[in-house]
């Protein structure tokens, strides 16, 4: 599988990882919004950006991907800044901003920012959409969708483009439990396939079932880096304790 | 009240008898006001998506201005482009004075802004829904405008039609650089201005029910393509 702008002929592109945060901090006018969160992030393991509302899930994840600039500190994906290395990612956000055209021409729409034979790109479409299960619907304009299926549209459109690693931000927070079992099935299968995905969310059954890894933010500091399971089974800060328990709901 | 109805009456057989003047008056005026409303289509909408894409010092100056030049009075674009064109003036050479063309020029003048400035206002609402996923997905801002304005191209068309029903309407500087010549530069606006001038009211009046006819239709069509296409879009 191709990185977006490659062709057959360059050589491999080297991977973007590990992603490495060093004292972060994002200000907004006086408040300090990210507060040195400095953390690594080495495997193509799924990780999740676990926390309250206002904990900042968000701010990170758009700084990870160099759509906003850190106000001090540096983000380092393998030797690559933030900006640069946006072309080996992909985001989806928690609103998906969809083209006003058909679900299909809104595949057909990134795939012409790669390079590639166009009778290729035009076969992946088919591939992409089918895999999304989005193939019947083809046709339909993308906006008509129902919130799941817009959802996985735009997970589809940002594999499409077949990412290194793939940014989330709380993919599933306004959908049903249906849909979200889709958009789940989906982000699992790419998972597998061997995208890296990083994801916010506050849901934590969604956390147990998908992370490999949970970082745990609260009030713009990073207070935990964990394996899933022991995040879960022995939380080292009370905030986590308390948000595990249900007791701390906003940041 | 007599007179009018007499007039009325006249104008309507004037319309429905294909009257062969009205009717040639009528095909110039679309052609020019047509004419016109491409060119300013195609100055306006990049114009109006680039200001309200690119950043750069002075951009409210410009959105400022382009909002300001809509309001552009006729005549004094008349006159302005009638200093330009005439023998004496810079562009006298090209002999557009008293021409379709010149008509077309002072339509494309007065409608550009209307255009450009619609095109901000929806390119700059379109822009701020669409521009992190456009940066995610590493589209520059060339590709940004084109996409832009192929999304928005539904709203954009009602503000073409908005554009298209000015220039149909616009009278005082077609007249200035038209001199409103029969068979030549006579279109339906100054053709209302001159028969009424005259006291001729059938065929003014005949004129002006088409031209409300054809502005009405426009604005019917801009809301039509709005509504339906809000509905096939989202």
């Amino acid at each position: 599988m191709r990185v977006r702008g490659e062709s057959r002929s360059e050589p491999a592109t080297p991977t973007i990882l590990p992603l490495v945060l060093h004292e972060v901090c994002y200000e907004a006018g006086e408040q300090r919004l990210i507060d040195h969160v400095s953390c690594t992030l080495i495997s193509r393991a799924f990780t999740m950006v676990l926390g309250p509302n206002g904990a900042g899930k968000s701010l990170w994840l758009r700084l990870c991907h160099g759509l906003i600039a850190p106000s001090s500190g540096s983000i380092c994906w393998n030797g690559l800044e933030a900006y640069e290395a946006r072309r080996y990612q992909a985001m989806v956000f928690q609103r998906p901003v969809l083209l006003r055209r058909s679900v299909a021409a809104n595949i057909r729409y990134v795939l012409s920012l790669q390079a590639g034979p166009r009778r290729q790109r035009r076969a992946l479409v088919g591939t992409v959409l089918e895999q999304a299960g989005l193939l019947e619907l083809a046709e339909r304009p993308a906006r008509l969708l129902s919130g799941g299926e817009q959802q996985r549209l735009a997970l589809a459109r940002a594999w499409a483009l077949k990412p290194q690693v793939l940014l989330l931000d709380e993919p599933t927070a306004s959908l049903d439990p249906a849909a979200t079992q889709l958009v789940e099935a989906f982000l699992q299968q790419i998972s597998k396939a061997g995208t890296k995905i990083i994801m916010t969310t506050h849901d934590l059954g969604q956390a147990r079932r998908l992370a490999d890894e949970v970082l745990f933010l609260h009030r713009g500091q990073l207070l935990e880096q964990a394996p899933t399971a022991a995040f879960f089974s022995a939380p080292q800060s009370k905030e986590a304790t308390a948000f595990l328990e249900g007791q701390l709901s906003w940041a | 009240m007599h007179e009018f109805t007499a007039a009325f009456a006249t104008a309507l057989h004037l319309i429905v008898q294909l009257d062969q003047a009205l009717v040639a008056i009528v095909s110039l005026s679309l052609l020019v006001s047509l004419a016109a409303i491409s060119l300013a289509a195609a100055c306006g909408l990049p114009l109006g998506a680039v200001v309200a894409v690119f950043r750069f010092p002075g951009r409210r100056l410009v959105g400022t201005l382009l909002n300001t030049t809509m309001g552009l009075p006729p005549v004094v674009v008349g006159l302005t482009l009638y200093i330009l064109l005439s023998r004496a003036g810079p562009l006298g050479e090209l002999g557009l004075l008293y021409t379709p063309t010149a008509m077309v020029l002072a339509q494309c003048i007065l409608v550009t802004p209307i255009i450009a400035a619609l095109t901000r206002q929806t390119i700059a609402d379109l822009h701020a829904e669409y521009d992190e996923q456009l940066r995610s997905l590493g589209v520059g801002p060339w590709r940004t405008i084109t996409t832009l304005l192929w999304d928005g191209r539904f709203s954009l068309l009602t503000a073409v039609l908005a554009g298209l029903g000015r220039a149909s309407a616009e009278v005082g500087a077609v007249i200035i650089v038209g001199g409103n010549i029969n068979h030549v530069t006579r279109v339906m606006t100054t053709t209302i201005a001159l028969e009424t001038s005259k006291g001729d009211l059938p065929l003014a009046l005949g004129l002006g029910i088409i031209l409300l006819l054809l502005i009405f239709l426009l604005n019917a069509a801009a809301l039509a393509i709005h509504d339906v296409t809000k509905r096939a879009y989202g």
